[in-house]
């Protein structure tokens, strides 16, 4: 039993939450004083576990055990760098959406449910991550989605939101499930619940790899990888927008969060076979492409950001899988070069994805829509929304001087540097994997032109948008922290990246920044990203920024002519400046090339009528309506759910029977039973 | 020249071979099909005069030039007369769409350099390395037979196996003894004048030259009777 | 010291030899063409004319149009002063390897996509979607073109690469040779040339390029046209850096960078005459064949990386 400040702090802000969870539903008469206590004590929860993880990953956790819990089992939690790290993750988003909160949830009818299971929520996160036995592991993960399930049903009068509600809380369950097999075959082996015996147990490689499909379906799960994510881009619309940003921020991290602790921290690097790595990196490449692809053919704004999680946990896993077969070919400095990427990665698409669920809350907040087709021209009316939702789509983009660039460079480097590996197949699955990322970085790119380019500029498609105000300043200010990080992290990676160092210090025994790898990236180096040496290959973020600063700024001075304002007149639009707003590119035109060069993946459902009541050459109308649905739930969950079904109706028909039928099913059991044990 | 730089130039000629078996894949045009059928077998005809030249068997030269004349040079002629005369030069047409042909034809590549690798290291010959592109050939030719229409492109297809089979067959034993290749180029093109023959007669009796028509006409008779 | 200088100078060369470049391949396709052309000097004095005359922008216009075109220029100028061209070790090569550099690119796109969105004209976004998609599928061809070169150097800093190059005894590679047929196809794509793009066209239903900036006026369009003529010479300077680099000067001397200068001029035009024969024989490709041009080119990239695995380093 060690404990250090981390640990207590770490504590302190489970305890806020606890408190928050139990104070604010008791204001339900006082609406206001209600919202400022819950957003006043989530936010502390959030500024804590932010202290708690940095100095966990600076100066060491510890760890403690609760007097409560099971008789024969107590609670054990414990504060390593990876649950730092992660903790750190969880407070860096809590506190700008607490912030937000205050602001989006002014015009709330029913708080009080918020008030009880949003910090519960956040509690059942912090949890996991703390958790050292799988006891305590499973309850807090099962308060996290039974808490999530309650928030995605926040506005349950509208039946689709009942119905995604349904399928995630199924799915979360069926997740729930597997990663308890995960967690009861490391049991067998090492016969105890606490994690520490579960790391000694030594797994025989049958063992090992039956935990490891486990885990990673049941994460997998819960993380949306394809093909498993058929609840989220249900569930993360229909929630209320502050709770999207965190379960699309964090949740989905805890996920990767339960992963890495199974299968690096309780198996360890020791234990992978080369088919792990590859698995996971082949699961990483089809989520990171496919979930681009979905994203681009949504018009419903909040779905299309859900998909992009698909998207990007498709990354991290890349990064993760690329890992996993360094570390099991003994490249152990690359193999954590690719950990740091995942993990910088994972931090990045908090801040980001967070950004953008509160970027599309305030628009929604403002127009009442999430379609994006009757949007346009809202960076007139919400300038400062505008300028931070643009931060955010350049940094999901992978563009410099942002910090999804960094992280996305740093997989690229861990591909490249990758030496052969053996076969060809894995040969070949590294290079492909890279070309895939580029792929889907490139896609996101053009989603995020489509996105920013409807929504923001152009002309106002309807008067929703044409009449959007500017949100108040706390919802800005609840924007404004995460684009600064996304800059920061950006542009001084060499600042953060040695804080981060510390995960795979205690995973791999080795770091990039270790003097035995002749001190890779250094600290006091803040100007150059060099992650092997500076022969391999570099890239200096702030000469960038400065450069295209300096170079931007003496362009526009000389240029610019003073004292004179630049002439306006009506748009050229090659000479018909007569044009509808309705003529304008939307949504779904913008993706039309991409949908016609995959149809075969798409197999859209188009319709087209043209009306011509007057004469058959005069076309009054026209009407296109096309529907693309995802593949996945097209050939794999209706033909689940069609024989779930059918096995149901016809065990349906064995309920009828009478009171001897049941009496020979109890009677055939044990029967069964005695054979069986006997 | 030197051994190296004959393996430097045979590796070439493998990469170039692997090269246009995923041409003949892709191609639209009969035409264009025919066309890169017979730079392959010119390119074959090459590679055969380099390796002779580099291990000095001189019986190599024969099969050279035995390989101009027949596949760089006749087959694609006589199927030119035959496309031109059965007018079915215009498209391709394929039965999967060239996205995920060429998907699969990356896959198989992948494969097939998979299952060589550990054979080439046994070997010292300095054409190893062509080994596990030749399978690779020979699996991207079958392919193209599986994923067309048209009777003419899987004869094509056909010829293009035996073309692989060939370049295999230099790069694992510097050649095959002189008799059995020269009994293998008649084969060869007995069996495309035969093809040529049945083409035409095909035409006359069934009209038409897709395969799912002769089976479909093939299956009525069957009734019929 | 001197090498500041000469990084300075090497900057500051593309950026005013673009135009020139540009009105070369122009001079070269009109006389393929049988015509007399405008002369190389005509890109300059186009974007002097238009420096000179006066903006005129549409009513509602966002502060995204008007910052576009410096945003484009910077980024591309800076992408242009990272590729070493004459000197192998200049200052700023160290700042962005080939990946971050196609990453600047990248940025400028972004923008241009986006104020092609501004105005809100059927023209502009068509432009903006056409350019996003295309370029979307360029970019896993480019990254494996790229890598075939930066695995047998183990290496993306362009210096390294280029360094590999000189220092390893001639061979054929013909995965070399793959890539460098994928790179020159991506890089027609990219610069927006025929056969994917027409760049001497307005108001054609298949342009690409052009439809984003027709709102442009003045030393707006300037910057703009005169960022995509750095482009070409960038990707231009990239492909002889990458695959043949012979003749870069490795010290920062005078006579060395004046040889070097020399060498890569002609080394240039050599690249342009090839283009300008491409362009004058090719008839444009209709817009839904672009996709399968791309694909063919990451194909040709795939085999290039495969084969060089295969035959070139043996498992």
């Amino acid at each position: 039993m060690t404990q250090s400040l981390a640990l207590n702090v770490s504590l302190l802000s489970c305890l806020t939450v606890i408190i928050a969870a139990i104070a604010a539903p008791m204001l339900q008469h006082q609406r206001t004083i209600q919202r400022a206590l819950l957003c006043c004590l989530v936010g502390l929860a959030g500024i804590f576990s932010c202290v708690a993880g940095f100095t966990g990953l600076m100066y060491g956790g510890g760890s403690i055990l609760l007097p409560f819990g099971l008789p024969w089992l107590p609670m054990h939690l414990r504060l390593d760098a990876l649950g730092a790290f992660f903790l750190l993750v969880i407070g860096s988003l809590v506190l700008p959406v607490a912030i937000y909160s205050q602001g989006y949830l002014r015009h709330e009818k029913r708080l009080t449910p918020l008030a009880i299971f949003l910090p519960l929520f956040i509690l059942g996160m912090m949890g996991v991550v703390l958790s050292d036995d799988a006891f305590t592991f499973m309850l807090f993960w099962e308060l996290m989605s039974v808490s999530s399930y309650f928030l995605v049903t926040h506005e349950h009068q509208h039946p689709e939101n009942r119905k995604a509600g349904f399928i995630y809380l199924l799915m979360a369950h069926m997740a729930g499930l597997l990663i308890m097999g995960s967690f009861a075959t490391l049991y067998a082996t090492s016969g105890s619940f606490e994690f520490s015996t579960m790391r000694d147990a030594q797994l025989s490689p049958l063992w090992a790899s039956i935990a490891f499909l486990l885990a990673g379906f049941g994460f997998g799960t819960k993380a949306g990888v394809v093909p498993m994510h058929g609840w989220l881009p249900d569930a993360h619309p229909v929630a209320p927008s502050n709770v999207s940003a965190l379960m699309s921020g964090i949740m989905l991290k805890v996920a990767i969060f339960g992963f890495i602790r199974i299968t690096w921290d309780l198996m360890g690097s020791g234990d992978f076979q080369w088919w792990w790595g590859a698995l996971v990196l082949a699961a990483g490449s089809s989520s990171a492409v496919s979930g681009v692809l979905m994203a681009l053919q949504q018009h419903d704004l909040k779905r299309l950001l859900a998909y992009h999680s698909i998207e990007n946990i498709g990354i991290i896993l890349i990064g993760l899988g690329l890992a996993m077969l360094l570390a099991h070919f003994d490249h152990n400095t690359l193999a954590a070069l690719g950990l740091i990427a995942a993990l910088y990665h994972t931090i990045n698409h908090a801040l980001f994805k967070g950004l953008l669920f509160m970027g599309a809350g305030a628009v929604l907040h403002s127009t009442g829509s999430r379609n994006m087709e009757a949007m346009g021209g809202l960076i007139h009316r919400m300038p400062w929304t505008a300028a931070l939702f643009l931060v955010a789509c350049i940094s999901i983009s992978a563009l410099p001087p942002f910090n999804g660039f960094v992280s996305e460079w740093l997989i690229f480097q861990t591909a490249l540097m990758a030496p052969q590996l053996g076969g060809a197949l894995l040969t070949a699955i590294v290079p492909f994997s890279a070309a895939m990322l580029a792929l889907a970085g490139a896609l996101a790119a053009t989603c995020f032109v489509k996105v920013f380019g409807v929504v923001f500029l152009g002309h106002a498609r309807s008067n929703i948008a044409a009449n959007a105000k500017e949100v108040d300043s706390w919802m800005l200010v609840g924007m404004a922290i995460p684009a600064l990080c996304c800059l920061l992290l950006g542009v001084l990676p060499a600042i953060f990246i040695p804080i981060i160092d510390h995960v795979p210090q205690l995973l791999l025994h080795t770091s990039l920044t270790s003097a035995a790898n002749g001190q890779a990236i250094d600290a006091t180096q803040w100007l150059w990203l060099t992650p092997i040496d500076a022969a391999h290959a570099s890239y200096s973020a702030p000469i960038i920024l400065f450069g295209i600063l300096l170079l931007g700024g003496v362009a526009f001075w000389w240029l610019h002519p003073k004292g004179t304002t630049i002439r306006r007149s009506k748009m050229w639009s090659c000479g018909n400046p007569h044009t509808h707003a309705r003529m304008q590119y939307n949504a779904t035109s913008f993706s039309q090339p991409l949908r016609r060069i995959f149809t075969d993946l798409y197999q859209p459902d188009e319709h087209e009528h043209a009306e011509r009541h007057e004469h058959p050459l005069l076309t009054t109308r026209v009407k296109y309506v096309v529907h693309v649905s995802d593949m996945a739930v097209k050939h794999l969950y209706q033909p689940i759910g069609h024989v779930t079904l059918w096995v149901a109706k016809a065990i349906r028909h064995e309920h009828q029977r009478g009171i001897h039928a049941y009496l020979t099913y109890t009677f055939a059991t044990v029967l069964l039973l005695l054979a069986v044990f006997a | 020249m030197s051994a190296s730089f004959a393996q430097q130039i045979i590796d070439g000629m493998a990469a170039l071979t692997l090269l246009i078996s995923f041409a003949l894949l892709a191609q639209h045009r009969m035409l264009s099909v025919l066309h890169w059928f017979a730079a392959q077998g010119l390119l074959l005809a090459a590679t055969a005069a380099v390796v002779a030249y580099s291990s000095g068997e001189h019986e190599l030269y024969i099969s050279a030039i035995m390989t101009f004349l027949l596949k760089g040079l006749l087959l694609p002629w006589m199927l030119w007369r035959v496309i031109r005369k059965l007018h079915v030069h215009r498209e391709v047409e394929p039965l999967m769409n060239s996205g995920l042909t060429v998907i699969i034809a990356i896959t198989v590549t992948l494969f097939a350099f998979h299952i060589i690798q550990p054979i080439e290291v046994t070997s010292d010959l300095m054409t190893r390395n062509s080994m596990a592109i030749a399978t690779a050939c020979v699996l991207l030719s079958m392919l193209m037979m599986i994923t067309r229409k048209k009777a003419i492109t899987q004869v094509i297809g056909f010829l293009a196996v035996e073309n692989s089979l060939f370049f295999a067959a230099i790069g694992a034993t510097n050649g095959m003894p002189l008799v059995v290749e020269i009994g293998i180029a008649f084969d060869v093109l007995i069996a495309a004048l035969i093809f040529g023959l049945f083409f035409f007669q095909i035409r006359n009796t069934f009209d038409s030259m897709e395969i799912d028509t002769l089976n479909a006409s093939l299956i009525h008779k069957d009734e019929d009777e | 010291m001197s090498s500041v200088f000469f990084q300075c100078f090497q900057a500051l060369l593309m950026v005013l030899l673009a135009p020139l470049v540009a009105g070369f391949l122009s001079t070269v396709k009109a006389r393929l063409q049988n015509r007399h052309g405008a002369g190389i000097m005509q890109p300059w004095r186009d974007i002097r004319k238009l420096f000179a005359k006066e903006v005129v922008l549409a009513e509602h216009a966002s502060w995204i149009f008007r910052f576009t075109p410096y945003v484009v220029f910077t980024a591309t100028v800076m992408a242009a002063s990272v590729a070493p061209a004459l000197l192998l070790h200049t200052p700023l090569s160290l700042t962005a390897d080939v990946i971050a550099l196609v990453a600047l690119l990248a940025l400028a796109r972004f923008f241009l996509a986006l104020a092609g969105m501004d105005i809100g004209t059927a023209f502009g976004g068509m432009g903006s979607s056409r350019e996003m998609t295309f370029s979307a599928l360029a970019e896993p061809a480019m990254l494996m073109s790229v890598l075939v070169l930066a695995i047998g150097a183990h290496s993306t800093n362009i210096t390294t690469m280029v360094t590999h190059t000189l220092t390893t005894p001639l061979l054929i590679q013909p995965s070399i040779a793959f890539a460098l047929a994928a790179m020159l196809m991506i890089t027609i794509a990219e610069t927006g040339r025929i056969p994917i793009d027409n760049p001497t066209t307005h108001l054609e239903l298949t342009m690409i390029h052009e439809a984003m900036l027709l709102e442009y006026s003045g030393r707006h369009l300037a910057l703009m046209e005169w960022a995509s003529m750095v482009k070409l010479l960038l990707f231009a300077t990239l492909i002889i850096d990458l695959f043949m680099p012979w003749g870069i000067s490795s010290e920062a001397s005078l006579i060395g960078v004046a040889l070097a200068l020399v060498i890569w001029l002609f080394k240039l035009m050599g690249l342009l005459i090839i283009l300008a024969v491409f362009e004058t024989s090719l008839a444009k490709l209709r817009l839904f064949e672009v996709p399968q041009y791309l694909g063919t080119a990451f194909v040709l990239s795939f085999l290039g990386l495969m084969i060089h695995y295969m035959l070139e380093v043996g498992v």
